[in-house]
C-alpha cells in the first residue's frame, strides 16, 4: 500500500494509530489521583510532541542517513516561525499561507547554507553550520530588527494590515475556520478526562505525512545512496560518483522539515522569537535524535517525545511532591532522599538530561531504539536460532568501519 | 590614529581570553586527538574558582557590638570575616581585596584535578570512537557541569571585583605622545593581557625547553613510535590534559573582574573559541594564539561606529564570517600543518 511493502505498511499503520490515539494513550491516570501529574494528554504538550517529532525526523534524514552532524538546524526553525508570523501580519490568521512559505524560505536558506557548508565534512561541517546559525541569531537580534522585532519577538499587532481578514474570521491561528487553540471534543469517562484539540490533530496529520515521507526516503535508492555516503564517502568518490548533490538534497530536505516545524510552532502560538535560533536549540534536536536512536525511523520521534515529556514532568516535581513520594521511609532517610533527588528535578531537569544524554552516548550509541531491541532480544533468548543470529549480528557490527 | 590604537587595545582583552581557551583546546586536540566541547565549561569553572575563593575569604563571624544600635534600637550585629580577625583589619582586608589573584593559587590544583578526572574517567574511552561521538559526549558533559554550577551558585551573575589597586584606568595616550584622555584603558584589562602573555609563554616554554615538553611534542608528531621507544606517552598526555584545563581555568579566574561570571559564560566563549581554533588551524598552537588575538582585535574594530554605520550588524557576525571564508579557502587554517584534519 502507498508504495510500501507489507511490513512497512503495518509499521506506518501502527504509527498512525499511536499518533491519532495520543490524547487517550497519554492520559492513563484518572483526574485527581496522585498520578495525574504524569498525564501528558493536554494540548500544549501534545502539540510540542508532534512538532518536535517533525523537527527530529527531518534532522535524522541528514544526520542519521549521511552522518553529517549539523549544529545549526535551529536557524531553520526560527526562519519558519518568522515566515508564518509575517503571513499573519500581512494577510490573515489562516495558516495555509504561512506554512508553505515557511517550507520554501527555509528550503532556500538551507540551499544557500548547505551549498557552502557541505564543501567540508566532519567537525568542519559542524562548525560551519554552527557559525551560520549563530550569525542568523545575532542578526535577528540586532540589525534585522525591522524584520524580526529583535528581543521582543515578532507578533501580530492591531495596527497590522491583515488584508484578507474578514469580519467574521477568527482572530487566532486557524485552518479555514478550524481554530487551532480550540478543542473539538472533551469527553470524560468516569474520572478520566480527555481533550481532543484541533491544533494537535492538525500537527499530528502533518507529522504523519512527514513520517511517511521520511519512510519513503529511507527505503528509496536516494536513501540508500545517503547511507552509502555515511559508511564510506571516499569509496563513493572513487567510483566516480559526485556525492555532493545527494548530501545537499538531504540537507535541504531536513532544513525544510525544520522550517515546517518552526512554522507549526508559530501556528499554535502566534509568536516568533530569535531565541528559537540559538545554538542550544540546535543542540536540543541533536539530543533528541541521538537519545531516540539516530538513523532509525522511529528513534527521533521517540527521542523528541521523551525529552519534551520529561522536561514537562520533571520540571513540575518540587520538594512537596518528593516528600509525598518518600513518605513511607523513616523521617531521617526521607529528608536525605529528598535532598539527594532535589538537584535532579524541578529546575535541575537539564542536569538529568545531560547525564542521561552522556549515558546514552557512552553505553547505548543506538539510543532508545537499541535499548528496545536489546530488551526484546533478551526475551527471545529461548529461541534456538537467536544465539546464532546474534553472533552473526555482532560479527557484522564488528566489521562495519567506524568511520 | 588614536582611535585605531584604542580599538587594538580594546580587542586585546577578549583576544587574550580567546587565545587562552583556544590554546587549551588545541593542546587537547593536538595531543589526544579529542574535540572537547566541554572546554568552555572548564573556563567557567575557573571563573567560579575565583567566586569560591572570594566566598571562602569572606566567611564571617557575627559579633554583637553593644556600642552601636540598628534602626530598631537593638544592638547591632557586626560581621567580620575570620581573615580580618586573624590578620588584623589591614592585612585581612588586603587579602580579601586580592581574592581574584589569590584564586589563581587555588584554581591551579583544582583545575588540574578536574582535568585528570575528566580524561581518565571519560575521555579515555572515546579515543577510538568517531569525532561526532566525542563532540556529543563532551557536549553532554558541558551541560552537566554547567547545571551543577547553576545548582550551587544560582543563575545570576556574581560580581567579583578586581583588587582596588587595579580598578582605575590607565592613560595610555600620554605615554605615546597623544593628548591626555585620548586613549584610556582599564588597568585590569592590561593586567589580563600581560597575564595571558605570561601563561602563553609558559606553555610554549614548557613544551619547547623541557624534556617533558620534548616528549610530548614527539608524541604529538608520532604517538606510536614514542610509545615503542618505551615511553609512557598516555600518562604524559593525561598531564597535558590537566595543564590545558588549568590554562582554561586561569583564563576564567582572571576574567571575572571584566565580566561577572554566570553559569553559561562557558558556552558563550566555547563557540567562539572553536571558531578561533579552526581559523588558526586545528592542532597548531601558535595558530590558536595568533587567531585568538587577531579575531579579538577584528571584533573590536568591527564594533567601531564608523564601520557599523557602513556595514550594519558587522560587529555581531565578523568572527563567523571570517571563519567561513577561512574554512572555504584554506581549510587547514592560518597556520595549520598540512594534512591534519584537512578533509
Amino acid at each position: 500500500m502507498l508504495g510500501l511493502n507489507s511490513k512497512d505498511t503495518k509499521f506506518l499503520l501502527i504509527v498512525i494509530f499511536l499518533t491519532l490515539a495520543t490524547p487517550i494513550l497519554l492520559q492513563p491516570f484518572p483526574e485527581g489521583s496522585g498520578m495525574a501529574q504524569f498525564n501528558a494528554g493536554y494540548p500544549d504538550l501534545m502539540q510540542r510532541f508532534a512538532i518536535y517529532g517533525i523537527f527530529a525526523i527531518g534532522f535524522n534524514i541528514l544526520f542519521g542517513l549521511t552522518g553529517y552532524l549539523s549544529f545549526g538546524h535551529a536557524a531553520f526553525l526560527g526562519i519558519g516561525s518568522y515566515s508564518v508570523v509575517w503571513m499573519y501580519k500581512l494577510l490573515d490568521y489562516n495558516v495555509i499561507w504561512g506554512l508553505p512559505l515557511a517550507i520554501i524560505t527555509s528550503g532556500i536558506f538551507a540551499l544557500a547554507i548547505g551549498f557552502i557548508s557541505l564543501r567540508r565534512s566532519g567537525i568542519y561541517f559542524s562548525i560551519l553550520t554552527l557559525a551560520f546559525a549563530q550569525m542568523s541569531f545575532a542578526l535577528a537580534y540586532s540589525v534585522l530588527t525591522p524584520l524580526t522585532n529583535g528581543e521582543t519577538g515578532l507578533q501580530v499587532y492591531r495596527s497590522d494590515k491583515q488584508v484578507l481578514l474578514g469580519a467574521t474570521e477568527p482572530t487566532s491561528p486557524h485552518f479555514f475556520g478550524i481554530v487551532m487553540r480550540e478543542n473539538f471534543w472533551e469527553p470524560s469517562v468516569g474520572n478520566w478526562q480527555f481533550t481532543f484539540n484541533n491544533g494537535y490533530y492538525f500537527c499530528a496529520i502533518i507529522a504523519i505525512l512527514a513520517f511517511y515521507l521520511s519512510l519513503r526516503i529511507f527505503r528509496s535508492p536516494f536513501g540508500m545512496m545517503l547511507r552509502a555516503i555515511k559508511s564510506n564517502q571516499q569509496r563513493m568518490n572513487y567510483t566516480g560518483l559526485n556525492s555532493r548533490p545527494y548530501t545537499l538534497a538531504a540537507f535541504v530536505i531536513s532544513g525544510m522539515y525544520a522550517g515546517l516545524a518552526g512554522g507549526l510552532l508559530a501556528s499554535m502560538d502566534p509568536l516568533a522569537g530569535a531565541e528559537r535560533m540559538q545554538w542550544t536549540a540546535s543542540g536540543e534536536v541533536v539530543l533528541m535524535t541521538i537519545l531516540g536512536g539516530a538513523g532509525t525511523l522511529l528513534g527521533p520521534v521517540l527521542g523528541a517525545g521523551f525529552i519534551k515529556y520529561f522536561e514537562n514532568i520533571f520540571s513540575k516535581i518540587n520538594d512537596n511532591v518528593l516528600h509525598t513520594w518518600f513518605g513511607f521511609l523513616p523521617d531521617g532517610i526521607e529528608d536525605f532522599m529528598v535532598t539527594i533527588v532535589h538537584p535532579f528535578v524541578g529546575k535541575g531537569w537539564h542536569l538529568t538530561l545531560g547525564l542521561l544524554f552522556m549515558a546514552v552516548v557512552i553505553f547505548l550509541p543506538g539510543g532508545l531504539v537499541e535499548l528496545g531491541q536489546r530488551v526484546g532480544r533478551l526475551f527471545r533468548r529461548r529461541d534456538i536460532n537467536s544465539a546464532d543470529a546474534e553472533a552473526k549480528a555482532a560479527k557484522q557490527r564488528a566489521n562495519t568501519p567506524a568511520e | 590614529m588614536d582611535a585605531i590604537l584604542l580599538q587594538i587595545l580594546n580587542g586585546l582583552d577578549k583576544g587574550s581570553a580567546y587565545a587562552l581557551i583556544a590554546l587549551g583546546l588545541t593542546l587537547i586536540f593536538g595531543t589526544l586527538g579529542v574535540v572537547n566541547f566541554a572546554h568552555g565549561a572548564l573556563f567557567m569553572i575557573g571563573a567560579f574558582c575565583a567566586v569560591t575563593m572570594q566566598r571562602i575569604l569572606t566567611i564571617s563571624q557575627t559579633t554583637i557590638d553593644e556600642s552601636r544600635t540598628d534602626f530598631l534600637g537593638n544592638p547591632m550585629k557586626v560581621e567580620t570575616p575570620y581573615v580580618e580577625n586573624w590578620f588584623g583589619p589591614e592585612l585581612g582586608g588586603a587579602i580579601i581585596d586580592w581574592a581574584v589573584p589569590l584564586a589563581i593559587l587555588f584554581a591551579i590544583p583544582v583545575m588540574i584535578c578536574i582535568g585528570f578526572i575528566m580524561e581518565r574517567g571519560l575521555i579515555k574511552h572515546f579515543y577510538k570512537r568517531p569525532h561526532a561521538d566525542q563532540i556529543l559526549v563532551t557536549f553532554g558533559l558541558a551541560i552537566v557541569l554547567q547545571e551543577v554550577i547553576k545548582y550551587f551558585y544560582g543563575a545570576n551573575p556574581i560580581p567579583t571585583p578586581a583588587p582596588a589597586a587595579f580598578t582605575g584606568s590607565f592613560d595610555f595616550g600620554v605615554l605615546l605622545g597623544f593628548d591626555p584622555n585620548a586613549i584610556i584603558y582599564p588597568l585590569w584589562r592590561l593586567v589580563y593581557f600581560v597575564f595571558s602573555l605570561i601563561i602563553i609563554a609558559a606553555v610554549f616554554g614548557f613544551l619547547q625547553f623541557t624534556t617533558f615538553g620534548m616528549v610530548v611534542r614527539a608524541g604529538m608528531a608520532d604517538r606510536e613510535t614514542v610509545g615503542l621507544l618505551g615511553i609512557n606517552i598516555d600518562k604524559r598526555f593525561t598531564i597535558m590534559f590537566g595543564i590545558a584545563a588549568a590554562v582554561a581555568g586561569l583564563a576564567g579566574v582572571m576574567y571575572t573582574p571584566i565580566n561577572s561570571p554566570n553559569y553559561h559564560m562557558g558556552m558563550d566563549f566555547l563557540v567562539l573559541s572553536f571558531v578561533v581554533v579552526v581559523v588558526g588551524g586545528m592542532g597548531s598552537l601558535p595558530g590558536a594564539v595568533l587567531a585568538g588575538f587577531l579575531l579579538g582585535i577584528l571584533e573590536s574594530f568591527a564594533s567601531m561606529n564608523e564601520i557599523k554605520s557602513l556595514v550594519p550588524g558587522i560587529d555581531q557576525i565578523i568572527i563567523y564570517l571570517i571563519a567561513i571564508v577561512i574554512l572555504l579557502t584554506r581549510p587547514r587554517g592560518l597556520m595549520g600543518r598540512k594534512g591534519v584534519m584537512e578533509e
